[in-house]
């Protein structure tokens, strides 16, 4: 496989959220990402003047707001300037992302503002989810994001117990980093002694996934500005993020197929073993300092993982069981509480390489971890299990 | 090394109908997927198409992420697939930085709507206006051009017997693409009296519902050859955003149309777009459109566009030979089509619409209420 190059290289060096929260009912959609734009403007020391391009994403049946980039003009800054609007489902964050850094490496453009925002509270998150599907074939049968079948083939696969026992833990570690985040939107205080209790009482929505492993239904805005290494050396507010690498994997539509007798291959293996392979990275595990994963359940981020870090037979069950993802632990795992804690969705996938970014930039507040961060790992997910990947690093240098 | 220039290889395009009610898009989508691949030979995976840029939307497709309903259909399974939710225009500009970036070498882009599944176009493009002001009052694109257009056509003198004219006229060239919806001719006093939209638009000043399809293949300099011998390349492509609300705007000023021109010609290193420019072709959605995007790119003065039609301009500078959106695209995939007769004018492909020795095209589309977002394009043989 070719080697990756670009044209010219590419940093991240603004980051800006909102708060997350299930109703930002003081704010409209415009006011919601001009929160998450001033604060990148600030985060960078920039102003809209040096901004050359935004780049605009979220799910337009989820607000029912037909083409809302030109609504968003004012909010999100664009007035007078060129706008791409770029979806893919739940990836578009990480998509919005990676668009960024082709425009910005393709020389077209220095300055590029990215925004994904979702103000889910607005509509009928379900609904639209369910509309997702063929009006004439699957739509009565699709279910949303929700499914247990992953619960149900990790059991079969390693054993009841210890399946539900390493989700559970998977659940309440993520509330403990979600604890450390302020801006996190679920910050429930799980303790690791409710595990049991959690596993009996929490409402079953179908099989053994309960509404304790789901994620959240947020509003927010995520926003990054990216430029080019000559602009970096010139000097930048916050230390440069760079971006080596990225891919995307998508797949077709039938629902079914993925979970007929014949298991085809994820989507993240395929994404991960073309980054990795062509990036050089033979173990993901111990290569990166942090994954931020979009974890949209406990049950689709513990298997996911399994399929991101390329692992073999039940390694990932003992990773998990061993602590290797917490914040001390070998590869910390969403040190932000990940997407079962907050969970904007058109924001949702570029909150992972925003928070993967802060991590590098050792800005993360309450939830940096120890260590020195120098290659994070970020992923989307969406559609019909859909990926995108990027590779983030701290030094120039590969 | 990443490449100095990127070419669009060759088009496809599905034939613009007003219901194609027995086809779905998938099958529209196919049809041009192996049309382009007739013409190319590519192929997927390494060292064929990686990444592919599609182009809907999820209000016409009735479906969140309406990409997900075609995403095999294109060939997308386990690759980079996108979707472009603005205009196709800017899939070619989008595709254009991924090549000159060097991320990708090939682009696939792969654009479909049908207009004809919705019950109302209106219905769709008034939840384009903000919840709490405009949808309330019933504004949607359609009322957002009649506005436009009573305001232009005072500011320019454009009269309802021109305006007649351009429908006319795209109408003759219409009936030499066999790629367009309305093809019949229409004699001036039937478009005068044709029924009133929204004063002064009246329904045969303004595109026909469609259902179309179209897809290019876009290549970096150094592999067009191996997929065409006519490469067109993508010299400049810019866009730009105006402001939302019409009392912040003059609706007459062109002002992102002219922004977005500049921009696109200072990347193509044109000086004078109306000398370079051997083809011309505009998203003109009602008729009073095409004068007034044609003053924003620059081929007549502020406010002078009766006198350009007047004057024979868009004979003189060749401005859609295709028939234009007013011989019928549908809204989301009509700066695709635009590219597609630009591209087939410099390949020497369009037919009886040749025009000789073309060497220099403009592609241009719109988006948003009132010519609120516009996107130029300029090809180059």
């Amino acid at each position: 496989m070719k080697k990756h190059e670009k044209n010219r290289n590419v940093a991240i060096i603004g980051i800006g959220q909102t708060t997350l929260s299930s109703h930002k009912e003081d704010q409209n959609q415009v006011e919601m990402v001009a929160e998450a734009v001033r604060n990148v403007l600030a985060d960078a020391n920039m102003t809209l003047d040096d901004i050359d391009c935004i780049v605009h994403g979220n799910m337009e049946l989820f607000e029912m707001q037909f083409q809302p980039d030109m609504w968003h003009a004012l909010g999100c800054g664009s007035y007078g300037k060129e706008e791409y609007r770029i979806t893919t489902g739940g990836t578009v964050g990480a998509t919005l992302v990676c668009a960024s850094d082709s425009l910005v490496a393709s020389g077209q453009y220095d300055t590029v503002l990215c925004l994904g925002f979702e103000k889910l509270q607005e509509g009928n998150t379900t609904g639209g989810i369910t509309n997702m599907a063929d009006p004439l074939w699957f739509r009565n049968l699709q279910t949303g994001a929700l499914t247990s079948t992953t619960a149900t083939e990790m059991i079969k696969e390693f054993g009841k117990d210890r399946v539900l026992r390493a989700a559970m833990k998977y659940r309440i570690m993520m509330d403990k980093h979600a604890m450390l985040n302020e801006r996190a939107h679920r910050r429930l205080g799980l303790e690791y002694d409710q595990l049991e209790t959690l596993m009996e009482t929490s409402p079953q929505l179908v099989g053994e996934l309960r509404l304790i492993h789901m994620c959240s239904q947020s509003d927010g805005a995520c926003a990054m500005i990216l430029t080019h290494e000559d602009r970096v050396k010139k000097g930048t507010a916050k230390p440069p993020v760079w971006i080596r690498d990225h891919e995307t994997s998508h797949r077709g539509e039938n629902m079914s197929n993925l979970y007929g007798a014949q298991k085809p291959k994820s989507t993240h293996r395929d994404c991960a073993e073309r980054l990795f392979k062509r990036n050089g990275i033979t173990n993901p595990l111990e290569y990166f300092d942090v994954f931020e994963m979009y974890d949209p359940s406990a049950y689709w981020g513990l298997d996911w993982l399994r399929e991101f870090l390329l692992l073999k037979d039940d390694a990932v069950l003992k990773l998990m069981e061993a602590g290797e993802f917490d914040l001390d632990g070998k590869l910390p795992v969403n040190p932000s509480g990940g997407v079962i804690a907050s969970n904007p969705i058109g924001a949702t996938a570029m909150l992972r390489p925003a928070e993967a970014a802060l991590q590098i930039r050792g800005d993360a507040g309450g939830h940096q971890i120890k260590k020195e961060v120098r290659h994070a790992l970020a992923s989307g997910f969406g559609g019909t299990l859909w990926t995108v990947m990027l590779m983030l690093e701290k030094e120039l240098n590969w | 090394m990443a490449t100095k220039r990127v070419a669009i290889c060759a088009v496809a395009q599905h034939k613009n109908e007003p219901d194609l009610w027995y086809r779905r898009f998938q099958n529209m989508l196919l049809d041009v997927l192996e049309d382009l691949q007739e013409k190319t030979g590519f192929t997927y995976g390494e060292n064929g198409v990686e990444m592919i840029v599609s182009t809907s939307d999820d209000f016409f497709d009735a479906r969140t992420i309406s990409n997900n309903g075609v995403t095999d259909v294109i060939g997308g399974q386990y690759l980079a697939e996108e979707k472009m939710a603005q205009e196709g225009l800017n899939a070619i500009g989008y595709a254009n930085s991924i090549i000159l970036s060097g991320h990708k070498d090939l682009v696939l882009i792969m654009g479909h709507c049908k207009e004809s599944q919705g019950e109302s176009r209106n219905m769709i493009t008034n939840c384009g206006f903000d919840p709490f002001y405009g949808r309330a009052t019933g504004l949607d694109y359609l009322n957002a051009a009649g506005l436009q257009a009573q305001a232009y056509m005072r500011k320019s003198s454009l009269t309802d017997d021109q305006l007649a004219e351009i429908v006319v006229r795209s109408r003759q060239w219409a009936a030499k693409n066999p790629y367009a919806n309305a093809r019949e001719a229409v004699p001036a006093g039937k478009v005068k009296a044709s029924p009133m939209l929204c004063d002064p638009i009246r329904q045969l000043h303004a595109y026909p519902v469609s259902d179309g399809a179209v897809g290019l293949l876009l290549a970096s300099e150094e592999r067009a050859k191996e997929f065409t011998d006519k490469p067109v390349w993508i010299t400049g492509f810019a866009n730009c955003m105006d402001t939302f609300f019409f009392g912040d705007r003059d609706l007459t000023s062109n002002f992102a149309l002219k922004k977005a021109t500049a921009n696109a010609c200072r990347r193509a290193g044109i000086q004078d777009l109306k000398k370079a420019a051997d083809v011309v072709e505009v998203m003109d959605c009602y008729a009073y459109q095409q004068p007034m995007w044609m003053e924003g790119l620059g081929f007549c003065g502020d406010g002078e566009g009766g006198r350009f039609v007047a004057e024979g301009g868009p004979g003189k500078y060749r401005v859609n030979l295709s028939g234009g959106t007013l011989a019928g695209n549908p809204l989301i995939i009509s700066g695709l089509y635009r590219a597609a007769e630009a591209t087939l004018q410099l390949q020497g492909g369009a037919g009886d619409r040749q025009v000789p020795d073309a060497k220099c095209a403009v592609a241009h589309s719109t988006n948003g209420p009132a010519g609120q977002f516009h996107s130029v394009l300029i090809l180059e043989a």
